[in-house]
């Protein structure tokens, strides 16, 4: 078999929704590395047998299947993507700098995503503020890590602009819904020309989900944990 | 290790989180200083060295923190290379641990959570039959292998055995038995305090216990 017809035979696959932004790290490593996949869209109202055979633990999206193997948790995968494929890499080679942008991704996961989905798009009132105070912090730290800094990852994309990115679209939206806005050019210039960057770089720029559908879902979403929902 | 490197650990005897790096450490046989802190009163060499979460373990190795046990234990396999690997080589069997290594580290690290903040006569409602069931679920992926890593010690293994010296206190807390319950689990625990490079990064199960006791009345659950 020569290279080319190893490269076909290979095949990769990777379970996401419309609207995951953790199924979207998936695509853009996959994407960034160049690496052909298929997509299997999944309905989290209805999840499909095989989703929950290859993550019965999660029962979550993304999983990635490359060749039979099944890889779950989108940070897990981003490194599985890294190791496996390796131009383009996502991590630097020195171990500090490698840590640190393991610790910044984590950091993005464990509490921004927290304090600004949970703290101030679900809430409202009291808790909100105090949502947006702890999001405030969170979004200091990112900027004093970031400033001086194209990307996180130095001068291209890597590990911590793939787990942060979402940031660069999908709190648009919240900013929207709850009229509070977070990343302040003002306040977080360096974060906002991140921002800016990212959203506009190749690859990332062609796979945003639909801002309206997004919307929709959100205000849904915001409205059903205040109690404001339809009932079903 | 050349003689200008220097390592030092900041962490707290008790936690169990701080054990991870002291048993990758052990593991690699590297030499390192262990500075205790006190988390009420927190000193500002911790503040200086993780800004971000003011928590501890933090490893500081010729004057660069590393924060964060999980990330620590990469970082530590990855300087450290040449003596017993805590990853596998493999980027498949490499994901496998890493994604077991968070679920210890995300779902177990809830469990204790709520444990520790929860009277005892609330520790039902609150999950305790879960946390049993998380920790059967542990013993099927450990399966007939000496460690989750396999032949040798590896990254879940550091993220799990500390809990093998806080489990006297969740046994104690929860009314359950470890040996009854989780026989599986009970005996990788033995067989794992049998390394000097766990039982000396552990602590004494009574000693924690007592410890988890007076923390549990400052924080009004005892």
């Amino acid at each position: 078999m020569d290279e080319r017809e190893y490269n076909m035979a290979e095949e990769v696959k990777v379970f996401s929704t419309w609207a995951s932004p953790f199924a979207l790290r998936v695509i853009w490593a996959l994407k960034l590395k160049g690496v052909e996949f298929d997509t299997v869209h999944e309905d989290l109202i209805n999840k499909s047998p095989l989703l929950l055979q290859y993550n019965p633990i999660h029962k979550k999206v993304p999983v990635l299947v490359h060749d039979g193997k099944v890889i779950c948790e989108s940070l897990v995968i981003l490194e599985y993507i890294d190791e496996t494929w390796k131009q383009n890499p996502l991590l630097p080679e020195d171990p500090h700098q490698k840590a640190n942008a393991r610790f910044w991704a984590k950091f993005g996961d464990d509490k921004v995503m927290q304090s600004i989905g949970g703290g101030v798009l679900l809430k409202e009132g009291k808790e909100q503020e105090e949502g947006f105070a702890a999001s405030m912090e969170n979004l200091k730290y990112l900027e004093d890590e970031i400033r001086g800094k194209k990307f996180f990852g130095g001068e291209t994309i890597g590990l911590a602009d793939i787990a942060l990115g979402w940031l660069a679209h999908y709190l648009d939206i919240v900013e929207e819904i709850v009229g509070l806005k977070l990343i302040d050019q003002e306040k977080f210039p360096s974060l906002a020309a991140w921002k800016q960057e990212f959203a506009n770089a190749p690859i990332i720029r062609e796979n945003w989900p639909d801002r309206d559908k997004l919307a929709t879902k959100y205000v849904a979403m915001r409205e059903a944990n205040l109690g404001k929902g339809t009932p079903k | 290790m050349a003689a200008d490197e220097q390592v030092t650990l900041l962490d707290t005897w008790a936690s169990s989180i701080g054990m991870r790096v002291r048993i990758a450490l052990a593991e690699k046989g590297v030499k390192y200083e262990f500075i205790e802190q006190d988390l009420w009163n927190k000193s500002g060499l911790l503040l200086q060295m993780n800004p971000v979460h003011k928590k501890i373990p933090v490893l500081v190795h010729n004057g660069k923190p590393v924060c964060e046990s999980l990330v620590i234990a990469q970082y530590i396999d990855e300087v450290w290379k040449d003596k017993a690997p805590l990853l596998p080589s493999d980027p498949y069997q490499r994901a496998q641990s890493r994604f077991w290594a968070d679920f210890v580290d995300k779902k177990i690290y809830e469990h204790v959570r709520t444990i520790m903040t929860t009277k005892v006569e609330d520790q039902e409602a609150a999950g305790k039959k879960d946390f049993i069931d998380t920790l059967k679920l542990m013993e099927g992926e450990l399966g007939d292998k000496p460690y989750f890593g396999g032949e040798t010690l590896g990254y879940v293994d550091v993220a799990l055995l500390p809990y093998c010296c806080w489990f006297y206190t969740y046994e104690n807390i929860l009314n359950f038995s470890l040996e009854a319950d989780c026989p599986k689990l009970n005996a990788y625990c033995k067989r794992c305090l049998q390394k000097e490079s766990v039982s000396k990064s552990l602590e004494d199960p009574k000693k924690i216990y007592d410890f988890a006791l007076k923390l549990r009345k400052k924080l009004g659950v005892e």
